[in-house]
């Protein structure tokens, strides 16, 4: 579904991918893995057309990216972000903010399509007249997925998804992205710091430091902590808890 | 932990007037702190923020705090006056907060930032304070303080600003620090680096630390004891050490929904709450 060749980008004189590529089958799951400003989140940004500097090939769905995208692009790529706060518009209802999609894309009968898109994440209708103050967190990043999922993509591209939110909240939504994926057939690209929420959700790993790919692994190698870099190494072992011999053994990676 | 009881916190309870009618934030939280590091674990809205705002009387305007006894070393904590209250924050209980961008003084270089904490507290000259300033830097594991020192803190990352944060908080040489989420905006390794200041500061210093955070396995590997908050209530008290034996359903719960590495991909189990959770 998702072919990436040699991407590189730079932020004016900052070359901050350097020869990243990746492959994802159709309904499978990558995980991108590394710290900030380790270039995870700018994969992201720059397969949607977010960063204009750029070199390499990338194929979605058997057709390679322009240097502008088009709409089909976007009815079969859609991107979840971080902060459910920031994303929505603060005075816009629910029901504007998933309609709006649709009028950008044409498709017409946005009622049922609002309906059914919050059926799917599990919002009940009483939803969708509301503004985004008065909903929690979880409920906001249920439409931020919402929004995405309403032009009926392919692809979701899930930067930091629950990263804001509380474990309890943070399971929920994980059940909910497992079970689209699933149900709708979806592939995923997900982004986080957090090698265990990667390790759950995704099939594929690549650690990212530095704007490179140090290692890949499958969920599987990550499970026994089968790493080779001493990057990924000190990655998974600081996932493991406050432990001071461990702090003392850290390195920084420049 | 030591028998000498440096805090003694009963019954408290914080609750703010809104215009939607009462809230209450915190209700009826009790418990001891010796020379240890307490841990509050909650998620957003338990009241464990508040809870430490309220140690400190940095409770909002619109929010009332009852306690029957809020007993710090000589000092009574309720009812202090602003004059009081300068005598003891900052100089004996001192607080860092979540996010070192938003705590710390934009258009003020950290050094200058460091010294007027110092002053506050000591009578001093500026040489003095600026040599204390640097050493207080370097106490963090600042490798360049002379540089830090002349930076403003848009020049530095959120890691160096987080030691910053605690470098100024233990200029005063507080007795309790609370630490408010100190180090959930960082990335992991700087995290756990952060912590390990912490860690030697209170060691060494003989310092009480009172821990806030949402992530209960970071705060068990670091802290002796646990208190899990929900809705304002302490729902469990436990030794960090026996986390595994943890017995309330809501820490069970929020221990089991954490994504674990074993190349599981099934469904997480989510929290079932119950309505009997809250009332303590």
């Amino acid at each position: 579904m998702i072919e990436i060749e040699n991407l590189n980008a730079w932020f004016g004189e900052n070359h901050v991918l350097k020869d990243v590529s990746l492959k994802v089958p159709t309904n499978g799951s990558f995980g991108l893995v590394g710290e900030s400003g380790s270039g995870k989140s700018t994969v992201l940004r720059t397969m949607t057309g977010l960063v204009d500097d750029w070199e390499g090939i990338m194929v979605v769905g058997g057709h390679e990216l322009a240097r502008k995208r088009n709409k089909d692009f976007y009815r079969q790529v859609q991107m979840v972000f971080q902060d459910p706060f920031g994303s929505l518009h603060p005075r816009h209802t629910i029901d504007r903010i998933l309609s709006e999609p649709v009028a950008v894309h044409g498709l017409g009968n946005s009622d049922a399509r609002v309906i059914r898109v919050l059926e799917q994440v599990g919002l009940d209708n009483s939803f969708r007249f509301r503004y985004p103050h008065q909903l929690s967190g979880g409920q906001r990043q249920r439409v931020s997925i919402a929004r995405a999922l309403i032009l009926e993509p392919r692809v979701l591209l899930l930067d930091e998804p629950t990263s804001a939110l509380d474990v309890s909240i943070q399971a929920e939504v994980l059940n909910l992205l497992a079970a689209l994926r699933r149900d709708l057939g979806l592939t995923y690209i997900m982004v986080s710091h957090d090698l265990a929420v990667v390790a759950h959700v995704c099939d594929d790993i690549a650690i990212m430091n530095h704007g490179r790919i140090v290692e890949r692994a499958t969920a599987s190698q990550l499970a026994q902590g089968s790493l080779e870099h001493p990057y990924s190494q000190q990655l998974y072992k600081a996932a493991g808890g406050y432990d001071r011999a461990v702090v003392d053994s850290f390195v920084d990676w420049d | 932990m030591t028998s000498e009881t440096l805090l003694t916190v009963k019954n408290l309870a914080v609750s703010f007037t809104t215009s939607k009618g009462p809230i209450n934030a915190v209700r009826g939280v009790s418990f001891d702190l010796g020379r240890e590091r307490l841990g509050i674990v909650g998620e957003s809205g338990s009241g464990k923020s508040q809870t430490g705002r309220a140690i400190l009387g940095l409770t909002a305007s619109n929010g009332t705090i009852t306690a029957d006894e809020m007993q710090f070393r000589d000092v009574d904590l309720r009812n202090l006056s602003p004059r009081q209250w300068r005598k003891v924050r900052g100089a004996r209980i001192s607080m860092i907060m979540q996010d070192p961008k938003y705590s710390l003084n934009p258009v003020m270089t950290i050094g200058d930032q460091i010294i007027e904490a110092y002053r506050e507290h000591h009578k001093v000259g500026t040489k003095e304070a600026t040599h204390r300033a640097i050493e207080m830097l370097e106490a963090v594991k600042i490798r360049d303080p002379q540089r830090v020192f002349k930076s403003y803190p848009h020049e530095v990352s959120g890691g160096m600003g987080q030691r910053v944060m605690i470098a100024m908080m233990l200029i005063p040489d507080p007795e309790l620090l609370i630490a408010d989420e100190p180090t959930s905006a960082l990335d992991v390794t700087v995290q756990l680096q952060v912590m390990a200041i912490l860690d030697d500061l209170v060691r060494e210093r003989g310092m009480a630390l009172i821990f806030i955070s949402h992530d209960l396995h970071l705060v068990s590997s670091f802290c002796d004891r646990v208190l899990v908050m929900y809705q304002g209530h302490v729902v469990e008290e436990i030794r960090a050490s026996e986390l595994d034996l943890a017995k309330h359903p809501y820490t069970r719960g929020l221990l089991n929904c954490l994504p674990k590495m074993d190349g599981n991909h099934d469904d997480l189990p989510v929290l079932q709450r119950q309505a009997s959770w809250a009332e303590g």
